[in-house]
C-alpha cells in the first residue's frame, strides 16, 4: 500500500503561507491595538477575535457567498482577472488568514503590552526613529510573542476542517488538505490510511503544545 | 370487572401507542423524505427523527453501531452489503424509488449541446458528489467516463460531501454546472438549465430501503416501511421526481 503524502504536503504549504501572511498583517494590527486608546479599540479587537467564537460553518457559509461569483469580493477578484476563489488554494489561504487571525494578533498584542512605554521612551531619547525603535527594541523584546503567534497560527491552520470542507471542494493537490483527507478515509472505511494520518496528527499536536509550553516557561523566568 | 376493562384497554392501546423511529436517509431524498415523514407522523401519531447524509457516510455510521431503525439508501449495493453483514434484517429490503441523474446549472440556456458542453470543458468547476460515498457521484463518474473525459476534467471537478453539497455548489454559482438528482432540480424555485442524462450513460439508480437491526423490535419502524409502499407515499415520491414500482 502506498501512503499518499499529497494532503500532508498541501496542509504544510497552506499553514506556512498563512503564517507568513498573518505575521505581516498581524504585527501592525497588534501594535496598533496595543498603542491606541480610542473608543474604537474595543470594537476592532472584538472583530478580530470573532473567529474564536463563530462556528467554522458560519465563516464557510459567508465566505462561499462573499467570494463566489455573485459576492462582493468575488466580483472584485473577477474584475481584477483573478477569477473566483472558492475551490482554489488561494481561497483556502484567504479563509485560513481570517480563521487564524486572533491566534496571531492576541499573543503579539499581549507581548507588546508587556513591554510598556519605558523602553520606547529611552529609545526616543537616543534619537531612534519609531521604525528603528520597533525593529531594534520592540521585536527582540516581543520575541516570545512572535514565536507563540507563529506556532499557534501554523498549528491552527493545520487543524482547520469545517471551513475547508465548505469552500474547498475536495480537490486533490489543491484543496484536499490533511483533515479533509482523514474525513474521506473514515467515510470510506479506509481506517488504515485514516490511522496513519490521525496518529501523525496526534503526535504533531503534542509536539506543538510541548514547544509552546516550553516557550511560555522561558518567557517568564522570574515567575518561578 | 372494572380492573379487567382497564387492563384490556391497555392491551388494546398498545398497537397504537406512539413510538419513535430513527431514519437514515440518503441526501438526494431529503425533500421527499421530509414530506413523507410529515404525512407519516400525521396519520400514525409516531414521531420520526431523520438524519441525512451520503449513503456511504450513513453506511460507515451504521457499521459503527449508529442507532438507526431504517435506512433509505441511494443504491442497492449498500443495502445488500448491510444484509450480508447482518446489520439489516434479511428479507426486509425493497426498492422505494428509481433515481434520475441530471446535469444542472443555475444559469439559463447552458446545455444546448450538453455532451459537447461536458467534453469541451470550458467551465472552471464542475460539481459532483463524492463518487466513493455517494451513488449519484458514482453515476456522474460513469457519465464522464462514457463521454471519455473523466481523466481530463479531474482538475475541474469539485466534490461535494454529498449530493446536497454538490447541488449547493451549483446553486451558489461557485460551480458553473454539476451532476445532481432530478428531485433537487424540481425543488429549485429559481431559473436554471438542466439536462436529464440519458439512461445509457449510467447504471440505473435503484434506491432501496431496509429495516436495520435496532428497528427490529420497533413496530413504528416497520410501520414506516409499510407506509413507504402505500399508494399515497408512492404519489409523493413520484411528485418529487422519482420513478416508483407499481
Amino acid at each position: 500500500m502506498i501512503f499518499d503524502w499529497q494532503p500532508v504536503v498541501l496542509s504544510i504549504k497552506l499553514a506556512t503561507i498563512t503564517t507568513l501572511i498573518l505575521l505581516l498583517l498581524g504585527t501592525p494590527l497588534a501594535w496598533w491595538l496595543s498603542r491606541t486608546r480610542g473608543w474604537y479599540k474595543q470594537p476592532v479587537a472584538a472583530i478580530i477575535a470573532m473567529p474564536l467564537v463563530l462556528p467554522p460553518t458560519v465563516l464557510g457559509f459567508y465566505l462561499l457567498l462573499l467570494l463566489g461569483p455573485n459576492g462582493a469580493v468575488g466580483q472584485l477578484t473577477q474584475a481584477l482577472g483573478l477569477g473566483v476563489l472558492p475551490f482554489t488554494f488561494a481561497g483556502l489561504v484567504v479563509a485560513s488568514v481570517l480563521y487564524s487571525l486572533p491566534f496571531v494578533v492576541q499573543p503579539l498584542q499581549n507581548s507588546f503590552d508587556a513591554i510598556g512605554l519605558r523602553p520606547l521612551e529611552v529609545a526616543a531619547t537616543l534619537r531612534a526613529s519609531p521604525l528603528d525603535t520597533f525593529f531594534s527594541v520592540v521585536v527582540p523584546l516581543a520575541r516570545p510573542g512572535f514565536l507563540t503567534a507563529s506556532v499557534l497560527a501554523f498549528a491552527h491552520t493545520i487543524g482547520e476542517f469545517g471551513v475547508v470542507l465548505m469552500i474547498g471542494g475536495n480537490i486533490p493537490g489543491e484543496t484536499k488538505v490533511l483533515s479533509v483527507a482523514i474525513y474521506d478515509h473514515v467515510e470510506t472505511l479506509d481506517y488504515t490510511q485514516a490511522h496513519y494520518l490521525s496518529a501523525g496528527m496526534v503526535g504533531f499536536a503534542f509536539v506543538v503544545l510541548l514547544v509552546l509550553y516550553w516557550l511560555n516557561n522561558k518567557k517568564s523566568p522570574g515567575a518561578a | 370487572m372494572r380492573i379487567v376493562a382497564t387492563v384490556s384497554c391497555l392491551f388494546v392501546a398498545v398497537p397504537v401507542m406512539a413510538d419513535n423511529v430513527r431514519l437514515a436517509i440518503a441526501a438526494n431524498f431529503t425533500a421527499a423524505g421530509e414530506q413523507l415523514i410529515q404525512q407519516f407522523e400525521k396519520t400514525t401519531g409516531h414521531s420520526v427523527k431523520a438524519s441525512y447524509g451520503s449513503t456511504g457516510k450513513l453506511f460507515a455510521q451504521i457499521n459503527n453501531g449508529a442507532p438507526y431503525d431504517v435506512l433509505l439508501s441511494a443504491d442497492e449495493a449498500t443495502v445488500i452489503k448491510l444484509e450480508a453483514l447482518a446489520l439489516a434484517v434479511a428479507g426486509s429490503r425493497f426498492t422505494y424509488a428509481h433515481g434520475t441523474l441530471m446535469l444542472w446549472s443555475a444559469k439559463a440556456n447552458m446545455f444546448n449541446n450538453p455532451e459537447h458542453y461536458l467534453q469541451a470543458a470550458q467551465y472552471a468547476h464542475l460539481a459532483i458528489a463524492n463518487p466513493n460515498t455517494a451513488p449519484y457521484g458514482a453515476a456522474a463518474q460513469q457519465v464522464l467516463q462514457q463521454l471519455g473525459v473523466w481523466a481530463t476534467v479531474q482538475n475541474k471537478l469539485v466534490q461535494g460531501d454529498s449530493i446536497a453539497q454538490a447541488f449547493q455548489f451549483v446553486a451558489t454559482e461557485n460551480a458553473e454546472a454539476g451532476f445532481v438528482a432530478r428531485s433537487q432540480v424540481l425543488a429549485w424555485k429559481h431559473s436554471g438549465s438542466s439536462w436529464e442524462i440519458p439512461q445509457h450513460y449510467y447504471q440505473p439508480i435503484i434506491q432501496q430501503a431496509a429495516l436495520l437491526q435496532p428497528g427490529k423490535n420497533h413496530p413504528a419502524a416497520q410501520a414506516f416501511l409499510n407506509y413507504l409502499q402505500t399508494a399515497a407515499a408512492k404519489k409523493i415520491i413520484r411528485d418529487f421526481g422519482y420513478g416508483v414500482d407499481e
